[in-house]
């Protein structure tokens, strides 16, 4: 009979949330380590083109990138509509490429140098002679390790 | 005057402010993957190249004019089946006189326009190394019995000396550039 009546009298203890906060900043941590804010705004239209031997590129500090494309709406009224070169965050010509790779080099470690990777990113659209001038700079700067940057083929 | 316990500070609302930071932070992360087709370009060199005498039958010239068309060993020809022809020439399963000798001697040289379409150069060259992968694959598959990427550096050296990539570039030519 006083099974049922204790009821009334022991309740299940709350369970405490006050941990809570620290699981969620855990998680936050997390993703504020991984972010990376993109740190150059894209200027010129880029859409690469498929490819299907794809390489991965691993360490981000180690790669530069270097954009080819359409300058986007809002620039054509001053850099016109012809393909443009952008280093960082800026429209740049090929001979500003040395002095950005130089940059973007003492920024690695000595001994991590032979692994920095140019990351050409060029829209599909554009002719082979930007393309072609951008590649002679990289070899003259010796950066010979190069990526041209793809999406994966969709079949 | 008894004193009074300080009250506790309410600790709840702590999860939402680490929870709206949270999302702001999901939100605004792209984990991008840059993923793209890996080249080694030549050095540069302020004299022109030496001319080096190679046998006609060891080249696979291939040439991709402004109008985006091909041209291979001298005969129009389609990027979809140049996989395939890429395959025939260096391996040259019959021993043809006209194919490379051996795959240690073939090269491949490839040449486009000013004018030609980053597009089109890319998915050449992009054809052609997957040509040499698959070569490698096959290789790989007939002498340990897996796929080129799960060998050891051993085996994968040895089969990398054995079909070697090369392709080389010549100076584009400059027929049909626009802007």
């Amino acid at each position: 009979m006083g099974m049922f009546s204790s009821k009334k009298g022991k309740e299940m203890p709350a369970i405490s949330t006050a941990s809570l906060p620290d699981i969620i900043f855990m998680l936050l941590f997390f993703f504020m380590v991984v972010t990376v804010l993109r740190d150059a705004e894209l200027k010129v239209n880029v859409n690469t083109p498929a490819a299907s031997e794809l390489t991965k590129l691993e360490k981000k500090s180690l790669v530069n990138y270097i954009y080819v494309g359409r300058p986007m709406k809002k620039w054509q009224a001053t850099y016109g509509t012809s393909p443009q070169i952008q280093l960082g965050d800026k429209f740049s010509s090929v001979e500003e490429i040395p002095l950005f790779l130089e940059n973007h080099k003492i920024t690695v470690p000595e001994v991590q140098r032979p692994g920095i990777t140019s990351s050409l990113k060029v829209d599909g659209s554009v002719t082979m002679g930007i393309v072609s001038d951008v590649k002679t700079a990289l070899r003259k700067a010796n950066q010979l390790k190069v990526n041209y940057s793809a999406k994966p083929q969709s079949n | 005057m008894g004193r009074r316990k300080p009250p506790e500070i309410n600790a709840s609302s702590m999860a939402d402010i680490a929870f709206l930071l949270l999302i702001f932070f999901l939100v605004t992360t792209t984990i991008v993957e840059d993923k793209g087709v890996l080249v080694k370009l030549p050095p540069w060199s302020e004299e022109p190249p030496e001319i080096q005498k190679m046998n006609t039958r060891n080249v696979y010239s291939v040439l991709v004019n402004a109008e985006n068309q091909l041209l291979v060993r001298g005969e129009p020809t389609s990027i979809e089946t140049l996989r395939e022809n890429t395959k025939v020439f260096i391996s040259n399963p019959q021993k043809l006189e006209n194919m490379a000798e051996d795959p240690r001697k073939a090269i491949v040289s490839l040449r486009n326009d000013r004018g030609t379409n980053y597009e089109t150069y890319l998915t050449v060259y992009n054809e052609l190394k997957a040509a040499y992968n698959e070569l490698r694959d096959e290789l790989a598959n007939r002498r340990h019995g897996k796929d080129f990427e799960f060998l050891n550096r051993d085996q994968r050296d040895k089969i990398r000396s054995e079909l070697p990539l090369v392709i080389s570039e010549a100076e584009p030519t400059n027929f049909g550039e626009e802007n």
